[in-house]
């Protein structure tokens, strides 16, 4: 759409290959685990905590030994591995997206009034991000659920009340990119109040900068919920969160590495696909013109 | 000057502090410089200048927008910063120079043009849209692109829009930054001519901002030209163009480069100085660039004088 | 006249397959002459200047009959030739004084390094002709700027680097794109006035690219207005005011306003509609929906047609159709 007398601009340039190839195996993966998290234990003929001490750690099928009725085999106690891992794929998206949520309402508010008011409302929201950064954020966690027990819903408290950071900065700083154009000074004319600006204009311009982040933090959640439960300061058992199975595999794993492989790859592939999905989104924004 | 001015700026004045590194001491820059006006309802007045006069900072200042360091700005009689944002919408309105950046990309044209009825929260939501509609067709838009967002319109249909959503209150004044400077040749016209048009049938009172001199010429009754934040001459359009007084003025408009060829491009001896507001010269501001400066400038400021009633200058050798 | 400085024939260019944005325009340039392009946005005017420099994009490719610099092939060469010649025997100065310079490097390792590149001078000889070049062009105090950083110029000054920059090797060819379009107007006059002066020195081919037509009018000696990619008319300068042949032009000149010339209170003339975007393969003039003498004839292809011996206009209807008619 020309009729403006800047530089004529280049046609912006198509995203490669490479990176749409991305982003594609990266929905595909979040599609495919998020649809077994809704349904899988559905599907699956075996409950996850229902033990058999006569089934103890039989390998997944392919392997010699194996038993088709368990697919992916059994664990220490006898209950079903893949049972069990799709569970566990629910715990992993529920803790990665609530703590999100918290962090991201928290971080957001923070940023944006920072960054739109300026001055001392700034240098506020400057010291709490500093002292935010400050906090070794896995000690900080170890030690509210060493002293406080483990639950899910402390979990993602103590993640979504540490997590915060990285929106309030980036919040911060697309706020402040935009406060001062002109489409902001137009709609303060038009006689709008501070509150909806800021909902209705300003938020919906920074949103999809968000929306990286936000699939950033949510692998991270996940990353450092496995951590905390690998350490028994996570998830309580049984509830068969993945990093809790690697920890409870690690006394068998020279015998049957089956049980702390499967958990690992599942993780490694889910935070692959979270973040080639972050990727693509920066890709689309970065080519966007504005 | 009439009776009821529509608008009036009082010894408007802005200063910023600006520092240039961590341990610099901050200095003082004063981009409006006791600026004062009158303007009449319905008339239009022109202000044009280079980069650095402070015309942008002004904008800013009689929009509410900024508050100034001293001086007041007046629309009917009240005084724009005692006013709740919303009643200051109900009188005065802007329009800026960049369509591109002066529409939220996330908006639908509807809602953008809307937003002023919308923030006034007093009128039904039927009676908004048939307003929106109603001032779109007047702009020439069509109301088919009332759904679509700014990015899928063209700059001088985005301009449109801009003056749509200036005018759905039907404000007393519309402040017009550089209306026209981000847009083609051939549609700058087309924007002009519709702000004179509804000018006269929505009797408004236009404040115009330009570097573009034929615009302003165009455009405005009467014409400032501002000069490291203060008027340093106004007068009425035909008068101030014919036979301009102060040697910026002169200059200003010799350089303008008509569409007439074999006249070659003029030299009009400003020399090599860019005026910073960081830095305002003793005496006349004007003076290290003036063609017929003497001592007397280099020291004394310049007391305004008025030749006629709706005239100004600034400088002690104008006749 | 001998062979022009610059001959460009038949140049397309077209981006990603999907946008010609240059269609088979051709016009020359000779020495001591400035040849000003001029037209809205989205015309093509800087990608002919991208494809004569080899500068366009990944995704755009350019084809002519013919480019040459002063007789040389440029179309054949590969980059590395084209390179030795670009800032060297012909140099371009862009738009933004603000992005064309390299914010972290001193103004005077900038215009050094063209020299040295292009020539193998010294250092010392480097500086010592960048210093008088910036005399040159009009900078005060070069030995000093020579140390500063783009930022703390003014535009105007960093368009004189910028012109010194491109000066350095003495390049017979000068394309500046739209060089003083983020000046203000006092400045724009001197920098104007200095290329003139520069192409009576130095004895410059300039190609001006602009959408000023007051600009055109005092500053080049021939003009060619684009169109949608196409190159609609083309005549020295006091011809092309005098008499303009094309639709477009007349539209374009009347939408101009002239100080002290105007009429106020009448409405200013205007092009009604918008440039369209033209994928390869259009037929026919692409400013028939815009034009007030179109009919049938103007969708099959476009005569080039002659005014006078160098004054050519691309339409179809005829001349004499439109004598009497104004536009808008």
């Amino acid at each position: 759409m020309s009729d403006t007398a800047t530089t004529a601009t280049l046609p912006a340039v198509s995203g490669s290959r490479v990176g749409n190839i991305g982003f594609a195996i990266g929905v595909a993966i979040c599609c495919l685990i998020a649809l077994a998290a809704l349904i899988g234990n559905a599907l699956i003929p075996h409950d996850p905590f229902t033990q058999n001490l006569n089934n103890r750690l039989i390998p997944p099928f392919w392997m010699e030994g194996g038993n088709p009725d368990h697919i992916l085999g059994t664990d220490q106690i006898g209950r079903d591995y893949l049972a069990r891992l799709v569970y566990g794929a629910r715990i992993s998206l529920l803790i990665g997206t609530l703590t999100v949520v918290t962090s991201g309402l928290i971080g957001t508010t923070l940023g944006v009034l920072g960054g739109f008011f300026g001055g001392k409302v700034d240098d506020v929201v400057l010291f709490t991000i500093t002292c935010r950064l400050s906090i070794p954020v896995v000690l900080v966690a170890l030690a509210v659920v060493g002293l406080l027990g483990s639950s899910l819903t402390l979990v993602v408290a103590t993640l979504g009340l540490l997590l915060w950071d990285r929106f309030a900065v980036v919040a911060r700083s697309t706020t402040m990119q935009i406060r001062n154009l002109d489409y902001i000074s137009a709609a303060l004319c038009a006689g709008i109040s501070t509150p909806q600006l800021l909902l209705k204009e300003i938020i919906p311009n920074i949103a999809p900068h968000l929306a990286v982040v936000a699939t950033l933090e949510i692998a991270l959640a996940i990353l450092l919920e496995a951590a905390l439960s690998f350490l028994g300061l996570g998830v309580p058992p049984p509830l068969p969160s993945w990093g809790l199975m690697i920890a409870e595999g690690k006394d068998y794993m020279f015998f049957s590495p089956w049980v702390i492989f499967i958990p690992g790859v599942a993780l490694v592939a889910l935070v692959l696909g979270i973040n080639l999905v972050g990727d693509g989104l920066r890709d689309v924004l970065g080519t966007r013109r504005r | 000057m009439s009776a009821n001015p529509a608008i009036e700026i009082r010894h408007a004045r802005r200063e910023f502090r600006v520092k240039s590194g961590l341990f610099d001491t901050a200095r003082r820059v004063v981009a409006v410089d006791d600026v004062s006006s009158s303007i009449p309802a319905g008339s239009v007045f022109g202000i044009v200048g280079e980069s650095g006069c402070g015309k942008s900072t002004l904008a800013r200042l009689i929009l509410g927008l900024l508050a100034p360091t001293s001086g007041e700005t007046l629309v009917d009689g009240k005084r724009i910063l005692d006013l709740d944002r919303r009643d200051r919408a109900r009188l005065i309105q802007p329009v800026f120079q960049d369509p591109f950046a002066s529409l939220n990309p996330r908006q639908r044209i509807a809602d953008i043009v809307a937003l002023p009825l919308t923030a006034q929260g007093t009128l039904t939501k039927p009676e908004i849209d048939r307003r929106t509609a109603e001032i779109l067709e007047r702009v020439g838009i069509s109301l088919v692109l009332a759904g679509r967002h700014p990015a899928e319109l063209s700059g001088g249909q985005r301009q449109r829009v801009a003056i749509a959503r200036a005018l759905i209150l039907r404000p007393r004044v519309v402040v017009c930054d550089e209306p026209t400077s981000a847009l083609d040749v051939s549609v700058q016209a087309q924007i002009v001519n519709l702000l004179a048009e509804l000018r006269r049938d929505f009797g408004l009172t236009y404040i115009v901002i330009s570097h573009n001199l034929a615009v302003v010429e165009h455009i405005a009754d009467v014409v400032a030209v501002m000069y490291l934040g203060r008027f340093v001459e106004i007068g009425e359009t035909d008068q101030l163009f014919r036979n301009p007084r102060h040697p910026y003025t002169q200059a200003l408009l010799e350089s303008v480069l008509t569409p007439e060829p074999g006249l070659g491009v003029p030299d009009v001896g400003l020399g090599d100085i860019m005026p910073d507001p960081a830095n305002i010269p003793p005496g006349c501001r004007f003076h290290p660039r003036c063609r017929i400066a003497v001592d007397r400038c280099r020291v004394e400021a310049p007391i305004p004088k008025f030749p006629s009633e709706r005239s100004m200058v600034e400088c002690h050798l104008a006749s | 006249m001998n062979v022009p400085l610059l001959d460009v024939e038949n140049l397309s260019v077209t981006f990603g397959g999907q946008t010609a944005a240059v269609r088979n325009i051709s016009f020359s340039v000779n020495r001591e002459e400035t040849h000003c392009l001029v037209g809205e946005s989205g015309c093509g005017k800087s990608a002919t200047a991208l494809a004569i420099m080899n500068l366009l994009a990944s995704n755009g490719r350019r084809s002519a009959r013919r480019l040459t610099l002063d007789g040389q092939d440029l179309l054949g060469m590969n980059e590395r030739a084209i390179a030795r010649i670009r800032g060297d025997r012909m140099a371009m100065i862009f738009q933004e004084p603000m992005t064309s310079l390299n914010p972290a490097y001193t103004i005077g390792s900038q215009m050094i390094e063209v020299l040295r590149r292009h020539k193998g001078a010294s250092r010392r000889a480097a500086v010592d002709r960048a210093i008088e070049l910036m005399g040159r062009v009009g900078i005060t105090a070069p030995e000093m700027r020579i140390a500063q950083f783009p930022h703390q110029l003014s535009g105007g000054l960093r368009q004189r680097v910028m012109i010194a920059m491109a000066l350095m090797c003495e390049p017979q060819l000068l394309i500046a794109d739209e060089p003083t379009t983020a000046l203000d107007v006092t400045v724009q006059a001197q920098i104007l006035r200095l290329l003139a002066k520069l192409k009576k020195d130095f004895g410059l081919a300039i190609l001006l690219i602009t959408h000023d037509l007051g600009i055109v009018a005092r500053v080049a000696d021939r003009v060619s207005v684009m169109y949608a990619g196409e190159l609609v008319e083309s005549a020295p300068t006091q011809e092309l005011f005098d008499s303009p042949q094309h639709p477009y032009t007349r539209g374009l000149l009347s939408c101009v306003p002239v100080p002290q010339k105007l009429r106020r209170g009448e409405p200013l003339g205007n092009i009604p509609g918008t440039v369209p975007q033209i994928a390869p393969g259009y037929a026919g003039c692409a400013f028939r929906s815009r034009c007030t003498f179109a009919n049938e004839s103007c969708a099959a292809d476009i005569p080039r047609r002659l005014a006078t011996p160098r004054h050519d206009f691309l339409c179809t209807r005829l001349p004499e159709v439109m004598m009497g008619a104004s536009v808008a």
